[in-house]
């Protein structure tokens, strides 16, 4: 068995929903009200090439502590040099009709008028944001080219993870998301407060995609 | 003395018997009625049940929610508020959709028939399955307004809905994904293909000599779109409506971003056309003469107008009568009155 556990980070600061005040690279400062993402198509390769790969889906929630941490079960045992993932949603899953867990329409993560999954939200509040009640919002989705979000992420394990039957391994990864709002795009709140639908949602998603670190 | 009591014991208990009977026949739902046959020449359904088994208890369910208001944020509005069964479920004689509060919608509603050969829903096919489809009129502030989690709420708290559930799903779970599989029992099993032109090709009936010659010309000018035995090939175009600068609907554009799906909607089936008036994806035409008219002589020639409407032409009185003639043998009236899908309050 191996845990997973997510750790929100804005650059060196701890994430707090709706207390802690962050800047984004052009110095205009914000607060987090809501930040969740879909984590699925888990595959664990060894050096050999060998793959384990877990189908389940996952939805992390800042707000609820449990969903940060995620298990990986029948993980045959070996020596696993690296981890991948997507950040979203498969484009057969966002075909497949009404689906429960994490998939459950009512988690709020899908749009209804243009089918498909939202992969990741980010909302807040900045007073450079010109949106009424200076909200900004971030809604990433979209499985079809030329709208696609879909992202992949590829962590190298420097340390090999050894599986063995008896106990579960933990990885711990640190998730920064001050990158949402940045490289390549630098995300200026006066002038893009609100993505939500598949328009400029890929220009969010190349930011996001490296936002993830193994932590040591 | 004794013969009378018993005669009477004999007739109470044929009354009693009776209503039974009816009760029965009127709303019961067998393993026969939901079984999915694909009509002659149809090609086979893109929604194939293959995640969502069919079973009695779950149409009983699905019906019982298509027809309950408890879906709509106050109560007052439920499916087929829009959806009637005595117009293929379209909403007779309304132009835009209604929905709660009075509100006024931005589309004209569509019938549901042959729901399981659609690739796409919505008029501007952004909805990529028959089972989300509902979530749109469910969730959109102009017509049920609630939201999902909500309505599972709601169900959670009726004893009835408690027992519907459990009997379609053998356990206690009620979600959002039972719900709408349920709907997608109900609504894919309505099936239109026995109306007259349906019995006419398999030689069942007869048709007029307008109506031949009726059918020969929708073959000749229409059929491009609207292709047998559906009455549409699924795609999007724009029938050179002038848009409604009210309404702003760029249709199938809004789901692409490609300016060249700007006024284009997904061609619409005729099947009981005669039923689902008013016409078109904003309901601007009343009367079929009205839509013949319109193809024969106010097209508006845009970017993005089809060239299978464009090249339709001048059509001549008699032309038109006879294609409206044979437009209203796709009427079934077989479908129009199933009895599994009449309202289940209706005593």
């Amino acid at each position: 068995m191996l845990s997973i556990t997510f750790y929100h980070y804005v650059d060196s600061l701890v994430l707090n929903l709706d207390s802690t005040t962050y800047k984004n690279s052009f110095g205009q400062a914000y607060t987090v009200s809501n930040f969740k993402y879909y984590i699925s198509n888990i595959h664990l390769k060894q050096a050999d090439g060998t793959e384990y790969i877990s189908h389940d889906y996952f939805l992390i929630n800042e707000e609820e502590e449990k969903s940060k941490k995620i298990v990986l079960t029948h993980i045959p045992k070996g020596n696993y040099t690296s981890i991948s993932y997507m950040i979203g949603v498969d484009s057969l899953h966002n075909c497949s009709g009404a689906q429960s867990g994490a998939l459950d329409e009512t988690n709020g993560m899908f749009w209804a008028w243009n089918t498909g999954y939202i992969f990741l939200k980010l909302e807040g509040k900045s007073s450079f944001s010109k949106s009424p009640g200076n909200i900004f919002e971030y809604h990433i989705g979209g499985y079809k080219s030329p709208a696609n979000s879909i992202r992949t992420v590829l962590l190298k394990l420097e340390q090999p993870l050894l599986i063995e039957n008896t106990k579960t391994e933990a990885m711990k990864i640190k998730v920064n998301v001050a990158e949402i709002l940045k490289t390549p795009t630098n995300i200026d709140f006066t002038k893009m407060s609100s993505v939500t639908d598949t328009r400029n949602a890929s220009i969010i998603a190349d930011n996001y995609k490296d936002m993830f670190i193994i932590e040591k | 003395m004794k013969n009378k009591f018993i005669v009477l014991i004999i007739f109470s208990a044929c009354i009693i018997l009776l209503s039974f009977a009816n009760n029965a026949s009127d709303h019961s739902i067998s393993k026969k009625d939901i079984e999915l046959k694909i009509p002659k020449g149809f090609p086979k359904p893109i929604y194939d049940f293959k995640n969502n088994k069919i079973s009695p208890e779950g149409f009983i369910l699905g019906r019982k929610l298509f027809y309950d208001p408890i879906l709509s944020k106050d109560s007052s509005t439920s499916c087929q508020s829009c959806h009637q069964r005595v117009a293929a479920f379209a909403h007779i004689d309304h132009t835009l959709s209604h929905g709660i509060d009075g509100k006024i919608g931005t589309r004209n509603v569509p019938a549901i028939q042959n729901m399981i050969w659609k690739d796409t829903y919505m008029a501007d096919g952004g909805v990529n399955n028959m089972e989300v489809q509902p979530i749109n009129p469910l969730t959109n502030p102009i017509e049920m307004n609630e939201s999902l989690a909500h309505i599972i709420f709601k169900l959670k708290q009726k004893k009835e809905y408690v027992a519907l559930f459990k009997k379609a799903y053998k356990d206690t779970i009620i979600n959002s994904e039972r719900l709408l599989k349920s709907l997608a029992q109900f609504t894919g099993l309505m099936i239109s293909a026995n109306s007259r032109y349906d019995k006419y090709l398999s030689g069942k009936d007869t048709f007029s000599i307008q109506e031949k010659s009726g059918l020969q010309l929708f073959r000749a000018k229409c059929s491009g779109c609207h292709k047998e035995p559906l009455f549409t090939d699924n795609s999007y175009r724009n029938n050179g409506l002038m848009a409604d600068s009210s309404l702003n609907d760029i249709g199938r554009g809004r789901i692409t971003k490609i300016e060249g799906d700007n006024f284009k909607f997904k061609v619409p089936s005729l099947r009981n056309i005669e039923m689902t008036f008013p016409y078109m994806h904003d309901g601007r035409y009343r009367k079929l003469k009205d839509v013949l008219n319109h193809y024969s002589s106010t097209i508006s020639h845009n970017k993005t107008t089809d060239e299978d409407v464009t090249k339709i032409g001048s059509l001549s009185d008699k032309e038109r009568k006879d294609i409206i003639a044979f437009l209203l043998t796709l009427t079934d009236k077989e479908f129009l009155n199933d009895k599994r899908f009449v309202d289940p309050n209706r005593k």
